[in-house]
């Protein structure tokens, strides 16, 4: 795919301008860092930081059987999401294997907004419609409608409450949301999600807004910290809350029980049946490998791919690898043979034909609320 | 416009003939791509064995940054006989004088002659006709 097929949010031009480098990610052209990387993920953890996440997919799906519908698909029980709550699931082949992750935002049992992946909103589309069956739905997909910009650190909520009106944001709990008057842009969808780690909000209001809400982000936010955050920032933001990245952590061959996203996956019988469920109970009675954690002593950072060895025996690869600016060494994500997934195990990575010891630990590697 | 006093590789090297050895280091285009112009981004940088011997357009090292591996390629074959080993503790070095003090290492060329690589107007053209 060159520059010129790759989309572009309606912040495109006011990212190049300010300096950003763009790259490819998801079909999109997205600002992957501002300055530098390491920086912007400790402005997040210390203060405060702007992400434009107009690439992700925003599905709505609305009619007397969409509660009931979600839970034929995906892995999360949608019909016990409280009102105004948001849940973690995912949408699972018949063998288990994701087509992407999700967040799940319900307004009722009959409505229910969807955030998926940039790169696999087309396929969770299609897969929606084709299993619709006799349920009385309408799905439709609201991506090239909406912006969505997040405000993530300990001063989000500093940062935004004075754009908002008619709500004090400390009445959305965690994993919850509500609408309000943003920006003068009435019934803008505000949640308290991210993708860091940190506490902050996700808002979603129209596309044509899109750049002066950011603009007056920024400046509402200044005293706060607050400056923009690219894709390199969050990528390393995520992996260190051990937060799964599709395609990296979980893809078609690697299932979410296997990725210890149990939190997301409901096996209840209220539920009924839904795809994918009885391959993944059946991992989850015997697993054979485990997401976790590894930290090496070197300078050398894990890279999706790094092969590891426990001895002579291939036990396994990098999924994600990052440096990490919050803990202060460098960390990967990998699975390995359940046996060898016990933290304090070493292991072996293989950097381009040199061995390097690291060492096994369990996900997260940094949590707000377990410092 | 680059230094006219060495020659460029496409993949951003610079070589420059001192006595009979040949400098190698990477161009200001090559940090600023890996760093992103911050310096702080460049992790790690694996240099050779003083003595090892490496043939035209080799790996002989590679360069880290924040997110990405790149690898160091030998402009002339011949035996490496001085690495800058400061360097690898001190990678702002590269950000702050890439043409001099971030030199990498240090060839014995088994033949000299440099006319296989790019004179400063062409790696000019080749940068900015990618960019």
């Amino acid at each position: 795919m060159t520059e010129a097929d790759l989309k572009q949010t309606d912040l495109h031009e006011v990212h190049v301008s300010s300096g950003a480098k763009m790259v490819p990610f998801g079909g999109w052209s997205m600002p992957v860092q501002y300055a530098s990387i390491l920086d912007e993920a400790r402005r997040v953890r210390e203060h405060v930081g702007l992400f434009d996440l107009g690439h992700m997919g925003r599905l709505e799906v609305k009619g007397p059987d969409a509660a009931r519908f979600l839970d034929s698909v995906v892995t999360s029980f949608v019909g016990k999401i409280p009102v105004g709550a948001i849940r973690y699931g995912l949408v699972c082949a018949e063998d288990g294997g994701p087509l992407d992750d999700l967040l799940l935002y319900k307004s009722s049992d009959e409505d229910v907004f969807v955030v998926a992946n940039a790169s696999n909103c087309a396929t969770v589309l299609a897969w929606l419609n084709d299993h619709v069956g006799s349920h009385d739905v309408t799905i439709t997909d609201r991506s090239d409608e909406l912006a969505m910009l997040a405000l993530q650190g300990p001063r989000s909520q500093d940062a935004l409450q004075p754009l908002v009106e008619g709500k004090d944001l400390g009445e959305i709990g965690y994993y919850k949301f509500a609408f309000a008057t943003v920006c003068g842009i009435p019934d803008v969808r505000i949640s308290r999600t991210g993708y860091t780690g940190e506490d902050g909000f996700e808002i979603y209001f129209p596309c044509a807004e899109s750049v002066r809400v950011w603009n007056a982000l920024l400046e509402a936010g200044a005293e706060h910290g607050l400056a923009p955050i690219g894709l390199g920032a969050r990528d390393t933001l995520r992996l260190e809350a051990g937060m799964p990245l599709y395609g990296h952590e979980i893809d078609r061959e690697h299932n979410p029980v296997e990725a210890g996203l149990n939190f997301g996956i409901s096996f209840k019988e209220e539920k009924g049946d839904w795809v994918g469920r009885a391959a993944l109970a059946a991992v989850k009675e015997a697993p054979k490998r485990k997401l976790v954690g590894i930290t090496t002593e070197g300078k050398r950072v894990p890279r999706e791919g790094y092969l590891l060895f426990d001895g002579d025996q291939e036990v396994g690869h990098v999924c994600s690898g990052a440096v990490s600016p919050t803990i202060n060494t460098n960390i990967g994500s990998a699975y390995l043979p359940v046996e060898l997934a016990v933290a304090g195990q070493t292991i072996d990575m293989d950097i381009r034909g040199k061995r390097q010891q690291c060492v096994v630990c369990d996900l997260p590697f940094y949590s707000r609320t377990r410092k | 416009m680059r230094p006219d006093d060495r020659k460029y590789l496409d993949s951003h090297e610079w070589a420059k003939l001192e006595g009979d050895l040949i400098v190698v280091g990477i161009t200001d285009f090559a940090v600023e791509e890996l760093s992103n112009g911050n310096e702080g981004d460049l992790v790690y940088c694996d240099l050779p064995e003083v003595g090892r011997e490496v043939e035209q357009g080799e790996t002989f090292g590679e360069i880290e940054s924040v997110k990405a591996v790149s690898d160091l390629n030998a402009p002339l074959g011949g035996e490496i006989v001085e690495v800058n080993a400061d360097m690898m503790e001190h990678l702002e070095t590269l950000a702050e004088d890439p043409w001099k003090k971030g030199w990498l290492i240090k060839i014995k060329p088994t033949d000299a002659s440099m006319d296989h690589l790019l004179d400063a107007e062409a790696y000019e053209q080749h940068i900015t006709a990618d960019h």
